[in-house]
């Protein structure tokens, strides 16, 4: 018998073949496998570690034309605070001027004549303080550091002057839910497994069929007698365990090596990422449906992928984008799967709201998944 | 020997990249539609301003100080209050995510907070699985309840009065509109996308057609191969920053106080080390795919996150901060941002630029030896 009965074969095992054909594809070069693993691990490492909200050695410039007791208590309490890494003394305004204009320093404190002598008569005592407004967000965490500082400060002023005579009428005990010290690492690494996990499907996809229309040998699979939606699930498998894979090794890292707790339960999360994933491979297909070159289908992916993740609540929270780009954002799958990974890995969220977020990601791979399939038909026939 | 500059086949080089960049529609997509999409993410998408925050508030007591405490919290403009008396409720709406916080007056507070010498407490839970919002919940929910006592006590309770009273300023972006330094931010890492990733993906697929060795094989010397493969790019660059440079100030209205000579020229600064990455990457790795990831990587990425652009860089791990002094668009914010927000701050300008030159000359150093080794 000259050809194999190909023809014959059940769907199952013509779709097997082209799976081990993709698969291979993808592991043979080995530029390419290390661009599968090395990129993502990268990427881990440095977000995890270059995401930090936190102001940690700031420099602030002060100018003392008061001399007293309390500039003197107030400049050794700034100093011990572990938040600030030099708080340097100058002789006039135009050297506060110059040291935040060319940002030696993120702010700078005018101590008056008769500061410590007004506090001491228990009059008010105002004190100017400047920021550098071009950081404004990093200006306001230091804004939020230094308020904390005087009110301490004025605290036990007041104590030491009244003999612990009055007390506070009333005062506010704040905790924090979910993540008690409000580790920053705790909030990344759930929302990194989200995005890494993401890009990685998605280049791999858009790229995989993209390569081949480029090389013409798209067309060769066309005349096989694999079906288009045959092709298109062959053509999803490879992704589908990259991003499988991808994403259990991030789950390990967070775990294992960052002590992020997970509290909540592993088999709702590994669900959720199916149906992530499988969102994810309908947006790589659809963009590689309209690509003839790797080119195109790359720059498809940077199209998609930068807005996605801008607009998923991780660089800044969605609550603050305006309402008609919030809408939009609702077709944006990793949204939903942040909300998913951060509610299992920290608040334990039950079922009822894993589905709740789910739902979201099955409709946008149906929507996805099925307009790539019309798109491949429509312009192959 | 053919000298190293000739002027003719500089011209017909540079007719011939021109109408190679001019006639891909990928380039021009990159190079506007790109920028101008980025700019609108970060002037709307991306916003660390305070906004509204939808908060829940249970109040057991039912005296006029605490329902006096409640209406200052649900009229605060930073709160979007729920009241409930559903503890349980509330708290499946926190691990939800459908509010950031919870606010509890205990069924004692009236009792405590009218009886001297003992102290009502007001509890808040916050959400800590996003750190930036819980702590903005708590030091407003802190801020709704000082203004709270002050008022009551203007009203005839105790008084307090002296202690430091602080006035904060913030210069060059009074209302501290966050956009203001996103916005110009936002060009270095768009300028990395043209200058370093157009350019690794775009000469990577010649290298992969052989279509470069046909122009080596050429009389055509290394330096004019490099003037005249960037100088396209480098164009495409300018006319992308002017477009950034014109959204920012006329749709998103961020002042511009600098000089445009001085602009411009920081610019083109920029561009020689983003344009000499991309082309050594992809003289170096001569493949599409793999060019572009490492570009991604090593461009786009640090452009993006090890810029100072939205983490301060001086809060890092201190290795993470010696790899930020390898990325360039680490010495073009501050300069812009300044140009921007503040004037011609030349002691920040000038440095800027001289680095940004220094790492271009480093790369056309490297580029120079990658081609020549790959003639051999």
């Amino acid at each position: 018998m000259a050809a194999p009965a190909f023809t014959h074969w059940p769907a199952w095992a013509r779709m097997k073949a082209l799976v081990i054909k993709e698969l291979l594809a993808i592991l043979r070069d080995k530029k390419g496998r290390i661009t599968l693993v090395a990129p993502p691990i990268l990427q881990l490492v440095l977000f995890s570690y270059a995401s930090t909200l936190a102001v940690e050695n700031a420099d602030i410039v002060y100018l003392d034309r008061d001399g007293g007791a309390a500039t003197a208590e107030l400049v050794q309490r700034i100093q011990g605070s572990p938040n600030f890494r030099s708080v340097t003394r100058v002789s006039s305004e135009k050297a506060i001027e110059k040291a935040i204009d060319e940002q030696d320093a993120i702010a700078g404190i005018y101590f008056p004549q008769g500061f410590s002598a007004d506090l001491k008569a228990g009059h008010p005592a105002p004190l100017q303080i400047v920021y550098d407004g071009r950081r404004s967000n990093a200006s306001q965490i230091v804004s939020s550091y230094l308020g904390q500082i005087t009110t301490s400060l004025n605290m036990s002023l007041n104590a030491a002057r009244q003999d612990k005579g009055m007390t506070t009428p009333s005062e506010i005990i704040a905790t924090n839910a979910f993540n008690p010290n409000l580790e920053y690492l705790w909030f990344v690494l759930p929302s990194l497994i989200a995005m890494i996990s993401a890009i990685t499907t998605l280049s791999v996809t858009a790229q995989s069929v993209a390569r081949e229309r480029e090389l013409g040998t798209f067309d060769q699979l066309m005349v096989t007698p694999l079906r288009v939606h045959e092709i298109l699930i062959g053509k999803s498998i490879p992704p589908f365990l990259v991003g499988l894979l991808n994403s259990t090794i991030f789950i390990v890292a967070a775990v294992f090596v960052f002590d992020v707790p997970l509290q909540g339960s592993l088999i709702l999360l590994f669900g959720a990422i199916i149906f992530y994933l499988l969102s994810v491979i309908g947006v790589g297909l659809f963009i590689s449906s309209l690509s003839t070159t790797q080119q195109q289908a790359f720059l498809g992916t940077f199209i998609f992928i930068t807005p996605a993740v801008l607009l998923s609540g991780y660089a800044s929270p969605i609550d603050n984008v305006p309402y008609w780009l919030e809408r939009i954002a609702l077709a944006n799958p990793i949204r939903h799967f942040i909300v998913i990974v951060q509610g299992v890995f920290l608040k334990a969220m039950p079922l009822i709201e894993v589905l709740a977020n789910t739902v979201p990601l099955i409709i946008i791979s149906i929507f996805t998944l099925s307009a790539a399939a019309w798109l491949f038909r429509h312009r192959m026939e | 020997m053919a000298s190293a500059l000739s002027s003719r086949r500089l011209r017909a080089l540079f007719t011939k990249e021109m109408l190679q960049v001019l006639r891909d529609p990928s380039t021009i997509l990159i190079a506007v539609f790109l920028p101008i999409m980025l700019v609108f993410l970060f002037g709307y998408g991306v916003s660390l301003d305070t906004s509204v925050v939808r908060l829940g508030l249970i109040q057991q007591s039912s005296g006029s100080a605490s329902r006096s405490l409640a209406a200052s919290y649900a009229n605060s403009p930073y709160f979007d209050v729920t009241q409930s008396n559903d503890k349980e409720a509330l708290f499946a709406d926190l691990t939800a995510g459908r509010i950031r916080g919870i606010v509890t007056i205990a069924s004692d507070f009236d009792r405590r907070y009218a009886a001297s010498g003992k102290t009502a407490q007001i509890e808040i839970v916050t959400d800590g699985s996003n750190p930036s919002t819980a702590n903005f919940v708590s030091a407003y929910a802190q801020g709704v309840h000082a203004q709270w006592l002050a008022s009551q006590s203007a009203e005839g309770k105790q008084t307090q009065s002296g202690g430091i009273q602080v006035m904060p300023q913030f210069w060059y972006n009074t209302a501290l509109t966050s956009r203001n330094f996103l916005v110009p931010g936002s060009f270095a890492v768009i300028l990395t996308m043209i200058g370093s990733l157009l350019t690794a993906l775009v000469v990577a697929r010649e290298w992969e057609r052989g279509t470069m060795e046909a122009l080596i094989a050429t009389p055509v010397t290394i330096p004019e191969f490099i003037i005249t493969k960037m100088t396209p790019y480098f164009i495409l660059g300018l006319i992308a920053a002017t477009i950034c440079t014109l959204m920012a100030v006329f749709i998103f209205d961020v002042p511009f106080r600098g000089s445009i000579l001085a602009l411009y020229i920081l610019y083109a600064a920029f561009l020689m080390p983003a344009l000499g990455q991309g082309l050594l990457i992809s003289a170096a790795l001569r493949n599409q795919f793999v060019a572009s990831q490492v570009a991604l990587l090593t461009a786009f990425l640090p452009a993006f996150l090890l810029s100072g652009l939205i983490f301060e860089i001086s809060s890092m791990p201190r290795w993470i901060q010696a790899i930020t002094y390898a990325v360039p668009a680490r010495y073009l914010i501050p300069p812009l941002q300044s140009l921007f927000l503040t004037g011609n701050v030349w002691p920040l300008l000038l440095p800027n630029i001289a680095i940004l030159l220094g790492f271009g000359s480093l790369f056309f150093v490297l580029i120079f030896r990658v081609t020549r080794k790959s003639l051999d």
